[in-house]
C-alpha cells in the first residue's frame, strides 16, 4: 500500500492548517440546521397545527419541488426533514465539493503538492488525505445534526437516520469531485463541474418527487432523501450511496493512476498568439478575464429556471384540480398561488445571481493579492478605472444571471402554457431583483476599497440574504431584520404590483457604496 | 565506483503533439555534482519530474539510487530532496513552520542543522510565507533540502531569486554536501554556478542530450580565445583550418583556436617572438553559447 504511504502526517497537517475553514463549515451548518429545526417546531405547537400545514403540503408540487418527497408531514419529526432536508444536504454537499477541489486539484495547480510528493508520500496519498479530511467532516456534521435533533426531542431512530443521510451525500459529493478533479487541470473548472453535478442533482429530484419518486434515484440528494427519516427510516438507500461513493473513489483513483502529474484527461486548448483588440482596454481585459465566470453562472441559473418553469405546469394543474385550495391561497396572499410561486422562484433565481456578482467582484482582491493589478496599474491604468473595469463586469454579469434565470423561467412557462405573454413578464420579474444585486456587489467592492483585510465579509451579506429568503418566515425573525436583505424590499413579481420607489433608492445606494469603495482604493496602499 | 545514482538512456515522454524528451541520456555518478543545462523547454524539469515518479515516460529506461522511479517512488523518496525553482507555499504559515513541515514528512529533520542553515541563509522563520520575497521563499525550499539526510539532492534551478551572497551561501554548503559523498543533480541556467560547483554537466537540447562529460573534456572539445603581440608579423596564419575570428592589425594579432590544437599555435607564436599574450580558456557560457548560439548568430546577421 505505498500509494497511500504518509495518509496520516497530511492528514493530520491539513486539519490543522484549515482548522478554521474547517469549524466554520461545521458551524454554520449545523447551527443552521438546529435554528431551523427549532423554529418547525415552534410553528406547529399542536398535532391539529401539524395535520393542517400536512393537509397543505403534502399534494402541493411547489413545496415538494423546494423541499423533496413529502412523507409522515403530520408528525414533527417528518415535517421538520421536509422543512430542512433538501436545503441542509445542498448546503453540505456544496461544503464536501468546495473542500475537496480545493484539497486536490487546488493544492496540486498551486504547485505545492509538487514538493509534497517528492517526499515519501504515496502516488494517491495527498487525495486519500483529502477523502479523510473531508469524510470526517461530514462525518462530524451528520452527529451534530442527529444530536441537535435529539436535544428538539425527536424520535432517536429518525435522527441518525437523518443524520446519516448527511453523511452520505456529503461522501458521494466528495467522490463526485474526486472524479471532476482528474478530468481538467483547472481548480475552479473542478469545483464549476461538481457544482453543477449539486444543480442537476437538486433539479433531478424536484421533478422526480413531483412524479412520485421514481426519477429521483437518479440524483445523490433524492438517494438520501430516500432513507425517509422519522418514516420509514430506511438503511438501504444509504448504502446505495455508499456503494455510490466507492465505486466514485476507485473511479477517480484509477483514473488518476492514468494521468501525469498536473495534467488532466482533457488537454488544455491552445490560446491565440496575440492579443485581440478587445484585450486592448481594461474593461475588455476585466470582460475577457470574467466572462467563463459569468457564463457557467448563467447557465446554472438558466438550467435552475427551465426547471422551475416545467413544474409551474404541474401546479397549474393541480389548481384545476382543487379549486378550493387555489380559494385559500389566493385568500392568503392576495395572488394566484402560480404566481405566488413563480414569484418564489424568482427569488431563489437572485439569491443564486447574488453569489455569482460577488464571485465576479471578489476578483478585485483575489488580482491584488496575486499582485496582478499591480501589474496593470503599473502599466499605466488609472486606479478607478482598474476598480471599475471589474465593477462593471461584476453589475452588468449580475444582471445577465438575472435575465438567463427569468428567461429560463419564462421560456419554459411560455411554452408549457402556449402564452408567449409570459417570457416579458417572468424577464421583468427576474431583472427587479438587479437593484438589490447591485446592491449586495456595491458593499463587496466598498469592504475591497475601504478594509481590504476583510474583503470574505462580503459574503456575509449574501449568506444573510440567503437565511432570510429560505429560513426567514421559518425562524419568525423579525421584520427589520428581513428588510436588511435588500431582496425583501423589492417587489416580489409577478404576484405583487412593480414599485418604482425601492429599485431607485436601492439603485443609488449600490452607487454610494461602489464610490465608497473607489474613494477607499485611492487612498490606500496596494498589496 | 559502483552503479550511478542516476542512469537514464532513451527515454522518451510526449505530451499531446510535443515531444518533451526524445531519447535522453542522462549517467550521475555517484558522489558528483552534476550540471544539467539547456535552454528554456528543453526539457530539464520534464527529467526532474520523470525521476521523481511525477510524470511516467512513454518508453525508455530510467534507475535512480538503484530503483524504479515510478514503482519505488516513495522508498527513493527518503532518499532524496527535491527543490523546485519557482516555490509555492502556504501563505498562513510561516517559513520555519513550512521547513518543519516538510521534514517531518520526509522524517529526517536535523533541528540542529535546520537552525544552522536558517542562520546561514538569513532567513526570519516567524514571517508567514505570504510576505516573502521570491528569493525568501526559494530559501524555504532550499533550507528544507539541505536540512535534510538525503543521499541525492535534486536541484531545479534553485537560486532563482538569491542574492550574490546567498548564492555563495549555496555554493559553500553544495560544497560540503558533497565533502559527505551525497550527490546532487543541479540543473540551472547560472553557468557560474555550474562552472563553480560541478564535475560533469550534460547539455540536452529538444529532450535530447548533446553534450556530455567532465567539464574539463567538454573544454577540450571547444576553442581557447588567444590575443598576442608578436616581434615579426606571422605569416600564412589565415591558412591554418583551425584557427576562428582571425584579426590582425600589424603585429597584434587575435584568435579563437580549437582547444585541441593549441599547442601547436603557441610554437608558432614562439617562433615570431612573443612580446605578450593573453589566452582565455573557454567558459562555460561560450559552451553553451557555442551549442545553441550558432542558430542565434545567423539570426542576428
Amino acid at each position: 500500500m505505498s500509494d497511500l504511504a504518509a495518509v496520516e502526517p497530511l492528514s493530520r497537517f491539513t486539519f490543522r492548517h484549515d482548522r478554521i475553514r474547517i469549524a466554520l463549515w461545521i458551524v454554520a451548518i449545523v447551527v443552521g440546521m438546529y435554528l431551523s429545526a427549532a423554529s418547525t417546531k415552534g410553528l406547529f405547537p399542536t398535532q391539529a397545527d401539524l395535520d393542517a400545514a400536512a393537509a397543505v403540503s403534502k399534494d402541493n408540487p411547489a413545496a415538494i419541488a423546494f423541499n423533496g418527497p413529502p412523507i409522515a408531514l403530520d408528525t414533527m419529526g417528518g415535517q421538520i426533514a421536509f422543512q430542512i432536508g433538501a436545503f441542509g444536504l445542498t448546503l453540505v454537499g456544496l461544503m464536501s465539493l468546495l473542500m475537496t477541489s480545493r484539497l486536490t486539484r487546488g493544492e496540486e495547480d498551486s504547485g505545492r503538492l509538487e514538493l509534497i510528493r517528492s517526499m515519501p508520500v504515496g502516488r494517491h496519498g495527498p487525495m486519500a488525505s483529502a477523502v479523510v479530511v473531508v469524510a470526517a467532516m461530514n462525518v462530524v456534521v451528520g452527529a451534530l445534526v442527529s444530536v441537535s435533533m435529539l436535544v428538539l426531542d425527536l424520535p432517536v431512530m429518525g435522527s441518525l437516520v437523518l443524520g446519516a443521510s448527511f453523511v452520505v451525500l456529503g461522501l458521494v459529493f466528495v467522490g463526485i469531485t474526486l472524479v471532476a478533479a482528474q478530468i481538467t487541470e483547472n481548480p475552479r473548472v473542478v469545483a464549476g463541474l461538481a457544482g453543477a453535478v449539486l444543480g442537476a442533482s437538486y433539479a433531478i429530484r424536484a421533478v422526480g418527487d413531483i412524479q412520485g419518486g421514481g426519477l429521483s434515484w437518479l440524483s445523490p440528494i433524492g438517494i438520501s432523501q430516500k432513507a425517509q427519516p422519522y418514516a420509514g427510516n430506511r438503511w438501504w438507500p444509504l448504502l446505495v450511496g455508499l456503494a455510490l461513493t466507492a465505486v466514485l473513489i476507485g473511479l477517480a483513483a484509477a483514473l488518476a493512476s492514468r494521468r501525469d502529474f498536473g495534467a488532466g484527461l482533457v488537454p488544455p486548448r491552445l490560446g491565440h498568439a496575440a492579443a485581440s483588440d478587445g484585450l486592448g482596454t481594461p474593461e475588455g481585459f476585466a470582460v475577457r478575464l470574467q466572462r467563463g465566470v459569468v457564463f457557467w453562472w448563467a447557465v446554472a441559473v438558466l438550467a435552475l429556471g427551465v426547471s422551475y418553469g416545467s413544474v409551474a405546469n404541474q401546479i397549474e394543474k393541480f389548481i384545476q384540480d382543487n379549486p378550493s385550495l387555489a380559494d385559500i391561497f389566493a385568500q392568503a396572499g392576495g395572488a394566484s398561488i402560480v404566481d405566488a410561486y413563480l414569484a418564489t422562484t424568482m427569488l431563489v433565481l437572485a439569491l443564486v445571481a447574488i453569489g455569482g456578482a460577488v464571485q465576479l467582484a471578489a476578483r478585485l482582491r483575489s488580482e491584488e493579492t496575486a499582485q496582478r493589478a499591480e501589474a496593470v496599474i503599473a502599466a499605466g491604468t488609472p486606479r478607478p478605472r482598474w476598480v471599475g473595469s471589474h465593477v462593471l463586469v461584476a453589475f452588468v454579469g449580475g444582471f445577465l444571471i438575472l435575465a438567463a434565470g427569468g428567461l429560463g423561467t419564462g421560456v419554459t412557462y411560455a411554452v408549457v402554457i402556449g402564452d408567449a405573454g409570459q417570457v416579458p413578464r417572468l424577464l421583468a420579474a427576474a431583472l427587479v431583483f438587479a437593484p438589490s444585486v447591485w446592491v449586495v456587489t456595491g458593499i463587496a467592492v466598498a469592504l475591497f476599497g475601504v478594509v481590504p483585510r476583510w474583503s470574505m465579509l462580503a459574503w456575509v451579506p449574501v449568506a444573510w440574504c440567503w437565511v432570510v429568503g429560505f429560513f426567514g418566515i421559518l425562524l419568525g425573525l423579525p421584520r427589520w431584520a428581513l428588510d436588511l436583505s435588500p431582496l425583501e424590499l423589492t417587489p416580489a413579481l409577478p404576484a405583487a404590483d412593480l414599485k418604482a420607489l425601492p429599485l431607485v433608492v436601492l439603485t443609488l445606494l449600490a452607487g454610494a457604496l461602489v464610490a465608497a469603495g473607489l474613494i477607499g482604493f485611492q487612498r490606500r496602499d496596494l498589496g | 565506483m559502483d552503479e550511478p545514482v542516476i542512469e537514464v538512456s532513451d527515454l522518451v515522454k510526449t505530451f499531446g503533439s510535443t515531444r518533451a524528451l526524445d531519447g535522453l541520456d542522462l549517467t550521475v555518478a555517484e558522489g558528483s555534482v552534476h550540471g544539467f543545462l539547456g535552454p528554456n523547454g528543453s526539457g530539464k524539469t520534464t527529467t526532474i519530474r520523470v525521476l521523481l515518479g511525477l510524470l511516467r515516460a512513454d518508453s525508455g529506461h530510467a534507475r535512480l539510487l538503484g530503483g524504479d522511479p515510478w514503482h519505488d517512488a516513495v522508498e527513493l523518496h527518503r532518499r532524496l530532496a527535491y527543490v523546485p525553482g519557482d516555490v509555492s507555499l502556504w501563505p498562513k504559515l510561516t517559513g520555519g513552520e513550512i521547513i518543519d513541515v516538510f521534514g517531518r514528512l520526509r522524517g529526517d529533520l536535523d533541528p540542529a542543522r535546520r537552525d544552522q542553515l536558517i542562520e546561514r541563509f538569513e532567513l526570519d522563520p516567524t514571517k508567514k510565507s505570504r510576505t516573502y520575497s521570491k528569493g525568501n521563499r526559494q530559501k524555504v525550499a532550499l533550507i528544507a533540502g539541505l536540512a535534510s539526510s538525503a543521499e541525492l539532492l535534486m536541484l531545479d534551478e534553485p537560486t532563482a531569486g538569491l542574492d550574490p551572497v546567498m548564492e555563495a551561501v549555496f555554493q559553500a554548503c553544495i560544497r560540503e554536501l558533497t565533502g559527505e559523498g551525497r550527490t546532487v543533480l543541479l540543473s540551472s541556467h547560472i553557468l557560474a554556478e555550474v562552472e563553480a560547483l560541478c564535475d560533469r554537466v550534460t547539455i540536452i537540447r529538444a529532450g535530447r542530450a548533446v553534450q556530455s562529460g567532465a567539464l574539463d573534456e567538454l573544454r577540450a572539445l571547444t576553442r581557447t580565445s588567444i590575443v598576442a603581440e608578436t616581434v615579426r608579423p606571422i605569416e600564412d596564419l589565415g591558412a591554418l583550418g583551425f584557427l576562428h575570428d582571425l584579426r590582425t592589425d600589424g603585429r597584434r594579432v587575435s584568435f579563437d583556436v580549437d582547444t585541441a590544437n593549441l599547442d601547436e599555435v603557441v610554437v608558432l607564436l614562439g617562433k615570431a617572438g612573443i612580446v605578450s599574450l593573453a589566452s582565455n580558456p573557454p567558459t562555460l557560457e561560450e559552451l553553451f553559447l557555442r551549442q545553441f548560439g550558432d542558430e542565434l548568430a545567423r539570426d542576428l546577421q
